[in-house]
């Protein structure tokens, strides 16, 4: 079963040897440069400048070939998941279902279930394995940026912990890897054709990929919350907007800082409890000087109350998610296996 | 001896359509069986459930004493060639050899590498690039070095030209006799099966027409020619097969286990294609209820 | 051969639309939102206060979903010409060679080049017509965006210079170009391979290589890029950097500020008199711990060094979008041909 797998297998392998490979050499050659820059500027030590050298670090960055560079791994810690679906997994047993070699190969001395656990299993600990480099490569090189991104703005979208970074680092891109393949594999046990089943691997796989980061993501770990006085002074966004002929709205962001953990909610609230969304008085929508209108919504004791996820989750919330996607992996590997043995297939 | 396929009451459904219906057999190992009937009658459907490609919808088909696919031994000693003969199009000859090697533990190398010689198959060319015949040869390789007690061969020769034919079912010959055999071969020419089945089964329109020893079955079937006269008027123990009528003449072809005496009546014997013809014919016309010949 | 072409194409043509559908859901939703911003910073008529009006919004934008959604739509404007090749022109011509359908399609009373030619000319202009829909649409949600980095004037945040990639390959009339591209290369890899997942692969890791190539190596040179000399400023330089790992005496890196709003800066280099990249040797003014900061801009000042800048300006965004343009439509009409002349030669 070895032997066969490794046959069948031997392109797609030597493929993401090649990918790892140059890789490999991109990030070795360019990843002592981000720490010695970071070290230079006097990251490692620093105490009270912390916030101004991180964020000159990175303005340094943004627009050379490392910031782009960063960019890149990103799209590709989380194109490859979706590749491993697509090439490894929806393939794997609709073309011998296409091609009526099942016939020959349900035939011998294994049987199927045998035949599908050794494939399922073999392919997907490739696929942990590359996932797993890639993640621990990119990680590595990525970790200066990562640090000094975290003395920083706690709203910036690539802060570890956000949606868009968080999935391209640690452990999770391993259970997104091990999930698209398993997902591949049942789309091409169901559909049986592998280029539509290649198709649909791509849009389940994207789909569940959104889900999970904007419903699932950040309540793996129930958010802290917490409350601040609202002061339009120092506030993000005092925004006001009109729907048309109805009333003018007002939307309001408050200021909040906490380096490095990632905001799920900035809601300003009234006293009353609820959520403040206007009408804005005449201090706001005459042609006034704005520190008016600031004075006014100053005076309406106005409460900041936050959702947050703390920088120190990062670990916990990886673990959280990476196990929902294996069990996940693990059910669709199921599936397959029970599929093939019942049906003709 | 257990039968190398025991068949009760089996039945396949796809959607509305019964591709097999109410087929109860007993074929007996260590035969050559020949499994004939026009195309869509249900001689795949049969083989894929004989191998457990397919699972029935109603009755039950126990291969060789076992549930077919049931387990690693059951499926050791089963070979199976589907048709088209399929291959993995991107490995070699010799792949497919370490294949058969690494998936069948009674794996018999040596007579493997020495079929592949006796072709004269290049072990590295891939499959893809091998002509019909060579790929049904290299399929029917693969079937025979894993050892099994029972082949299956779905239509292996349809595609065949006539030369590699008379090859594929020489070796097919030589092998049974090597390895004590039992094969059961479709087809829906007869001409082939004539060479080499001692055991014919006819499926028509997903249902079992006849099922027995060629010799026993030639030996029972006759053909009559006579003055016109009725169905109804002839003897009780010859059960009519088919039957057709001139304003003078009448012939039939019967079945009947006693001699006939009449002395108007001319009486001939059938080859194997006219019986399965016969069968054939009366089994669009609907008039003949399956029978089967008893086991012995 | 029309109808051919639509039958084989239908299901992949409803994806398309259905894909469409929903991308311009998501916008519709959250345009509106985009453009009320863009007007409470009271952008639309700012005179003197525009620089910091747009930074404002801009800042808003910053960790927002809208954030979110604009590199969603720029990745989007990247993926979807590639996923064409993969998806409509790999399989086009290998998916018939694999199963042997062609036997069927090319002895029938359309000779091979026509239909070859028809599905290439019929895919190829949904493809092109897709793409061009989706770049419509999301320039069309990002107007407020690129409004308000025009109206930012010298302080221009520059992650939304459309001339620069990754923004130049995801507006405009490029993506069109790519679309047409990898439906090319994807027919063209279904040829020559003549199986289907196989073409697949080719094709996905050849556009992947010919996209990052053309904005590192081609894009820079559409048009020879304007150069700029300016005196070096010390005190309001970008970065001085010394750097005294090595065992000689320690060097130097400066970067000067100066920049052309809405420019791509493809180099920026600091010079010498002499013209030469400066590179140190650091002084003793910059690189010991008693002297104050300023005495180290001061020597620097004395060196008379000049800052020599090369870059292409904003207003170059629409020659050199139709150059790209030109470029991969040449490169698609190339591969077709080839497609042709191998479909008619060989067997297939």
């Amino acid at each position: 079963m070895v032997w066969l797998t490794w046959r069948q297998f031997r392109w797609q392998a030597g493929a993401a040897a090649a990918l790892l490979a140059v890789v490999a050499i991109v990030l070795g050659v360019t990843g002592p440069g981000l720490v010695t820059r970071y070290d230079q500027i006097g990251l490692p030590s620093c105490h009270t400048a912390c916030t101004a050298l991180a964020s000159q670090y990175i303005n340094e960055l943004e627009f050379t070939t490392y910031g782009k560079l960063f960019y890149a791994g990103l799209v590709v810690m989380y194109l490859v998941p979706a590749l491993i679906g697509i090439f490894w997994g929806a393939p794997l047993i609709s073309r011998e279902l296409e091609t009526g070699t099942f016939r020959l190969a349900w035939n011998q001395s294994v049987t199927r279930t045998r035949w599908t656990l050794g494939k399922l299993s073999l392919i997907g600990l490739a696929s942990v394995a590359t996932a797993g480099l890639l993640s621990l490569a990119i990680s590595w090189w990525a970790s200066p940026i990562d640090h000094a991104l975290s003395y920083g703005q706690s709203g910036s979208h690539f802060l570890r912990l956000s949606p868009l970074v968080f999935g391209a680092r640690g452990v999770a891109p391993l259970g997104y890897a091990v999930f698209a393949f398993a997902l591949g594999v049942t789309a091409g046990v169901l559909i049986r054709r592998a280029v539509p089943a290649m198709a649909v691997t791509l849009v389940v796989f994207a789909a569940v990929q959104i889900l999970m980061a904007t419903l699932v993501q950040p309540h793996l770990i129930p958010p802290v919350q917490t409350t601040a006085p609202f002061n339009a002074s120092t506030a993000n966004e005092v925004v006001i907007t009109s729907s048309g002929s109805g009333p003018l709205t007002m939307i309001l962001k408050g200021n909040f800082s906490m380096p490095g953990a990632w905001i799920l909610s900035n809601q300003t609230i009234a006293p009353s409890g609820r959520v403040f969304d206007g009408p804005p008085g005449r201090a706001c929508t005459a042609n006034l000087p704005q520190q008016d209108c600031n004075n006014w919504l100053n005076s309406l004791h106005l409460r900041q109350l936050i959702s947050y996820q703390p920088a120190s989750r990062f670990w916990p919330l990886q673990f959280a998610e990476t196990g929902v996607y294996l069990v996940l992996a693990a059910g669709l590997g199921a599936l397959c296996t029970w599929q093939i043995r019942r049906r003709r297939a | 001896m257990t039968a190398a396929i025991e068949a009760r009451g089996l039945g396949k459904q796809y959607g509305r359509r019964w591709a097999l219906t109410d087929c109860t057999l007993s074929i007996p190992a260590g035969h050559v069986v020949g499994l004939v009937g026009p195309n869509g009658a249900g001689k795949t459907t049969l083989i894929n459930l004989a191998t457990g490609m397919l699972t029935p919808t109603t009755g039950s088909i126990a291969v060789l004493g076992k549930k077919p696919a049931s387990d690693p031994a059951q499926l050791a000693s089963v070979g199976y060639v589907a048709q088209d003969t399929p291959t993995y199009s991107g490995m070699s000859v010799e792949d497919h050899l370490r294949f058969g090697a690494h998936m069948n533990p009674a794996w018999d190398s040596a007579l493997a590498h020495k079929r592949v010689e006796q072709l004269g198959l290049d072990p590295k060319q891939k499959a893809g690039k091998l002509s019909g015949g060579q790929r049904a040869q290299l399929a029917l390789t693969l079937a025979i070095a894993k050892r099994p007690q029972l082949l299956m061969l779905d239509e292996p020769i349809a595609s065949l030209d006539p030369l590699a034919r008379r090859e594929f079912l020489q070796i097919l010959m030589e092998a049974t006799a090597d390895q004590e055999l039992s094969v059961v071969m479709s087809s829906h020419l007869v001409t082939d099966l004539e060479r080499v089945a001692d055991y014919l089964i006819v499926l028509v329109a997903s249902r079992v027409q006849i099922a027995g020893e060629v010799n026993s079955l030639l030996a029972t079937h006759h053909l009559l020619t006579g003055p016109r006269r009725d169905t109804a008027s002839l003897p009780a123990g010859q059960q009519v097969i088919t039957e057709s009528h001139t304003d003078r003449q009448s012939s039939f072809v019967v079945r009947s286990n006693e001699p006939i005496h009449d002395p108007a009546i001319s009486v001939a014997g059938l080859n194997l294609e006219d019986l399965v013809l016969a069968y054939m014919g009366s089994a669009k016309a609907g008039s003949v209820h399956p029978m089967l010949e008893g086991t012995r | 051969m029309i109808w051919l072409s639509w039958r084989q194409f239908r299901v992949q043509a409803v994806v398309a639309g259905a894909a469409l559908v929903v991308v311009a859901i998501a916008l519709l939703a959250t345009g509106p939102h985009l453009a009320s911003l863009f007007d409470s910073n009271g952008l639309p008529t700012c005179r003197t206060t525009c620089s910091a009006d747009a930074s404002n919004f801009i800042n808003q934008l910053k960790g927002s979903a809208t954030e979110l959604i604009f590199y969603g739509s720029t990745f989007l404007l990247y993926a979807v010409p590639g996923l064409i090749g993969i998806f409509w022109g790999a399989p086009l011509v290998a998916r018939e060679l694999e199963s042997g359908t062609f036997r069927l399609a090319w002895n029938q009373s359309v000779p091979r080049a026509r239909w070859i030619a028809v599905k290439l000319g019929l895919v190829g202009l949904a493809a092109m017509a897709t793409t061009g829909l989706l770049s419509l649409m999301t320039s069309w949600w990002a107007s407020p965006i690129y409004h308000a980095a025009q109206k930012a004037g010298p302080n221009s945040l520059s992650i939304v210079d459309k001339i620069a990639p990754p923004l130049f390959g995801a507006t405009g009339i490029a993506p069109v170009g790519y679309a047409a591209f990898a439906f090319a290369l994807g027919v063209t890899a279904g040829v020559l391979i003549r199986r289907t997942i196989p073409a697949m692969a080719v094709t996905l890791v050849i556009f992947a290589a010919v996209q990052v190539v053309m904005p590192l190596l081609i894009q820079p040179h559409l048009i020879p890029p304007v150069q700029l000399t300016a005196p070096f400023n010390a005190n309001t330089a970008n970065e001085i950097m010394v750097d005294s790992r090595g065992s000689g005496p320690p060097t130097m890196t400066v970067v000067g500020n100066l920049s052309k709003p809405g420019a791509w800066t493809l180099s920026n280099q600091t010079i010498t008199p002499s013209g030469k990249v400066f590179a140190g040797p650091a002084a003793s003014a910059c690189t010991s711990n008693s002297a104050p900061p300023q005495a180290c801009n001061n020597w620097l000042n004395t060196l008379h060094l000049r800052q020599l800048i090369s870059y292409q300006p904003a207003s170059r965004y629409w020659p050199m979008q139709w150059l790209e343009l030109a470029i991969y439509l040449v490169l698609a009409a190339s591969l077709s041909l080839l497609c042709i002349w191998q479909v008619r030669r060989r067997r297939g």
